[in-house]
């Protein structure tokens, strides 16, 4: 039976409820939406043995200030945003037992912008067109179709919690965004909307992440890349995750989770699966520079992705 | 038809038919789409079919691009457009007054009375080409060139769900109420998008749509119905 787990005392600057997207209703004009760090939800959905399609709470920038309702069993993964229970820190990447009366909060950012807290058994959410994300644009999914608010109640069926084990991800696998951070692409699919000079700038440039980002996608500053004579137009077409358009200002704009299904600015490369939940974790000022892979190295690369992800939890002895 | 396909990342292929804007294209396209959907194709999440593309998005681990390809080959081989089924949709609309603020300047833009602009819009019978940019919204195709209208500079905020508007060559249906750019001469009382309805959207590529003036008591009789 569900029964309450959090209270809301403060929301946070944005925590919405996400799982691995909705997926099947693209050719209808709906967005996919689901986790931006989808490594970090399944690893936390794991960690509380949870299926890895379970929703989970996706925290941005700024975390919420949670009461515990019931003893619950969560785990916390993605970027560091200082998690606490009752002032203290809360460990990252391992299973973590919660009290009931104990408050959850979130302190100063360490490192990424976007943490993710799972819960055993999950939170009730409705699913529709077979899944719980949140679609902020439309307003519907998640916790009645909106971000958490001071005052709401988060339920869900939580598991008794003796049997489960404590488990623990090793944090040093995660790669976290560096200083110029490479971001690996596929190139095109409309390659022949830019010049060759252009295409070559592209994976030579240095862009920033301006503060025109959010779920739907980021926008970049640096060179100018130049269109060839076909222009900066396409006939509406689909959009990939991961997609770099280039509009007619030439500065490029990647495409996310809550991207709409098509668009109709050129795709000059699109980012590779695996390093989408590094974008996830870049904000305003993050410096980032693309690299062109191919087809066969980008599927290499996400064989190991998924390796990553399936690896293998140790067991915490207590 | 020579069909170009280009990967769009590592988990999505795209079929390209053409780069303009053809009727037997895009049939072609939505027949081979359906078939696509009716297949199963193992490892195949989705596909979306666009005016002159249709893009696959597979999964790596459970089906091989060049397997993908040799499938989708395989299947262009057996469409046949004309057999392309899509419903037909009369969506009834009130033309001018509040409904549509925007006949009046359509009329005059065109030298046109307002009687002319509903003619010839509710005359022909549009095909959806495809679905996209807002939930449920509508692409269609066959509207008459006497009434295409440049988009406005500056797009109007807060235009509700149903407006029935021109936009350059193109009319459409808003599915969700917002910002647009374009002309709005009617609104229709039926709802193209609601995700508390099985099915939330009504209609499909390759659907087609008849517009049906009706008075303002048909409307507020329709939308207390509905």
């Amino acid at each position: 039976m569900a029964n309450g787990i959090f209270e809301v005392i403060t929301p946070g600057l944005l925590t919405t409820l996400q799982d691995l997207g909705r997926f099947g209703s693209q050719y209808q004009g709906i967005p996919t939406a689901g986790a931006m760090d989808v490594t970090a939800l399944v690893i936390g959905n794991r960690l509380v043995q949870n299926d890895p399609s379970e929703v989970g709470l996706e925290i941005t920038f700024y975390g919420p200030k949670l009461r515990v309702l019931t003893d619950v069993t969560v785990a916390v993964t993605g970027g560091n945003l200082s998690p606490k229970v009752d002032g203290d820190p809360l460990p990252m990447w391992e299973t973590v037992y919660l009290r009931k009366g104990s408050v959850l909060s979130f302190g100063p950012r360490q490192w990424g912008i976007r943490s993710y807290l799972t819960v055993s058994g999950g939170v009730d959410a409705e699913p529709l067109l077979g899944s719980k994300s949140t679609d902020l644009r439309s307003g519907f999914g998640g916790y009645q179709g909106r971000a958490i608010q001071k005052g709401d109640l988060l339920e869900g069926s939580t598991l008794q919690d003796e049997n489960i084990r404590s488990l623990r991800f090793p944090e040093e696998l995660i790669r976290k965004p560096g200083q110029e951070q490479e971001i690996r692409v596929i190139l095109g699919p409309e390659l022949h909307h830019f010049t060759n000079e252009a295409v070559q700038l592209f994976t030579q440039a240095t862009y920033t992440i301006s503060d025109k980002m959010d779920r739907m996608g980021m926008r970049l500053k640096g060179t100018e890349i130049n269109h060839s004579e076909k222009g900066p137009n396409i006939l509406t077409n689909a959009t990939p995750l991961g997609a770099v358009q280039i509009p007619g200002d030439g500065q490029p704009i990647i495409l996310l989770k809550d991207r709409q299904t098509a668009g109709g600015y050129p795709k000059i490369a699109v980012t590779i699966t695996p390093d989408i939940s590094m974008l996830a974790q870049m904000g305003p000022g993050s410096k980032l520079r693309f690299k062109s892979v191919s087809l066969e190295e980008a599927h290499q690369l996400l064989e190991e992705y998924q390796q990553l992800m399936d690896f293998r939890l140790e067991l915490i002895e207590n | 038809m020579e069909i170009k396909y280009v990967p769009a990342g590592d988990s999505a292929l795209v079929m390209y038919f053409s780069e303009e804007v053809d009727l037997k294209t895009n049939k072609f396209i939505l027949a081979l789409w359906n078939k696509v959907l009716d297949k199963k194709i193992t490892g195949v999440l989705e596909a979306v079919p666009t005016y002159c593309t249709l893009c696959i998005y597979y999964n790596p681990a459970k089906i091989r691009v060049s397997q993908l390809k040799e499938i989708l080959e395989n299947m262009r081989e057996e469409i046949y457009p004309d057999t392309l089924e899509g419903k037909t949709f009369d969506i009834p609309v009130v033309y001018g007054s509040e409904y549509g603020p925007d006949l009046a300047y359509v009329s005059s833009a065109h030298g046109l009375t307002a009687k002319e602009v509903v003619d010839l819009h509710s005359a022909p019978t549009y095909h959806v080409y495809m679905v996209g940019f807002a939930p449920g919204f509508p692409y269609l195709g066959g509207l008459s060139e006497k009434l295409f209208t440049p988009r406005k500079k500056t797009p109007a905020l807060g235009i509700p769900a149903g407006s029935v508007g021109i936009g350059g060559q193109q009319t459409a249906v808003l599915s969700v109420t917002g910002p647009s750019g374009w002309y709005f001469i009617g609104r229709t009382p039926v709802k193209f998008y609601d995700i508390y309805r099985e099915p939330p959207i009504l209609i499909k590529p390759g659907d087609k749509i008849k517009f049906k003036p009706i008075t303002e008591a048909e409307y507020q009789k329709y939308a207390g119905e509905g």
